[in-house]
């Protein structure tokens, strides 16, 4: 990329629950054991790589993911509290090749729902500097195109 | 609240509610390009598409630069939803994760206690 960079900062929240048939110990192990992290946390189609797993509060884990564009895409995470079966919540940047694209607060959570786990996973973020792909802008574009002919067809009801 | 979001809104479908207009953002999606460049493929006088740009410039949705002779536009990904794209793409591949998590538990229960049988 030979354009001058433009700088922009936008920020996000989401949450995502789940349930899953486990008490909570055993859904939060598969997050604090790296054989059992590293057996569903990686994309199933995509080449990845754990280059460090430190599982303890101010322990880092990185992560790498390659895209079949040649993209790395790094994934740099803090532990910043951990109480066991209940809760993780850590920091990441992600980067894409030198470029830092995002920074993140995540916040897992555990609860017992008999003997059940819910999990809610909390990502807030900041997107820094548009670095997204033009795939995806182009995808943005259809997605506003998309809801510019439902507020028309809204408005002829 | 909705009232701060009305006016840029308005702005934007109306900015996109002409093909011609959509035709020039779905071309600047791919890369910036020239005033000329943008009204090559189109049917029309350069100061008709000059008119249609000022009306996407008014909406936030493309911006130009003039540098020595020639304006460049390009698309304003804020404008483009951005930020939503941003917040889909990662909360599908959280998504996506997830799942595997409850495919992977399912595949890995919970050890009996030992000494007794399953």
């Amino acid at each position: 990329m030979n354009t001058p960079q433009e700088r922009s900062a936008l920020h996000a929240t989401f949450t995502i629950e789940r349930t899953y048939e486990a008490r909570p110990a055993h859904v939060f192990k598969a997050w604090a054991e790296p054989t059992a992290k590293a057996s569903w946390f990686g994309p199933k189609d995509l080449p990845h790589e754990s280059r460090e797993f430190d599982f303890e509060v101010g322990g880092h884990e990185r992560f790498a993911v390659e895209t079949p564009d040649g993209s790395v895409y790094l994934f740099d995470s803090l532990y910043r509290d951990i109480v066991e079966g209940e809760r993780i919540v850590y920091t990441y940047d992600m980067y894409r090749g030198e470029a830092r694209i995002s920074v993140s607060l995540a916040t897992v959570e555990f609860e017992a729902v008999g003997a059940a786990t819910k999990l809610s996973f909390t990502e807030q973020g900041v997107f820094l500097d548009g670095l997204d792909t033009p795939a995806e802008r182009e995808h943005g574009t259809a997605v506003l195109l998309d809801s510019l002919g439902e507020a028309l067809r809204k408005e002829t009801l | 609240m909705l009232n701060q979001y009305a006016a840029p809104l308005d702005l934007t479908f109306h900015a996109l509610a002409d093909p011609t207009r959509r035709a020039m953002v779905d071309r600047l999606t791919l890369g910036s390009a020239s005033v000329s460049e943008l009204a090559e493929p189109l049917a029309m006088s350069l100061p008709a598409v000059v008119q249609h740009l000022h009306v996407l410039e008014a909406s936030g949705l493309v911006r130009s630069e003039k540098v020595g002779r020639v304006r460049t536009c390009h698309v304003e990904p804020k404008a483009l939803g951005g930020a939503e794209d941003w917040i889909a793409q990662r909360r599908k591949s959280w998504e996506q994760r997830l799942d595997r998590l409850g495919e992977y538990l399912a595949e890995h229960p919970e050890q009996p206690r030992k000494g007794s049988k399953s």
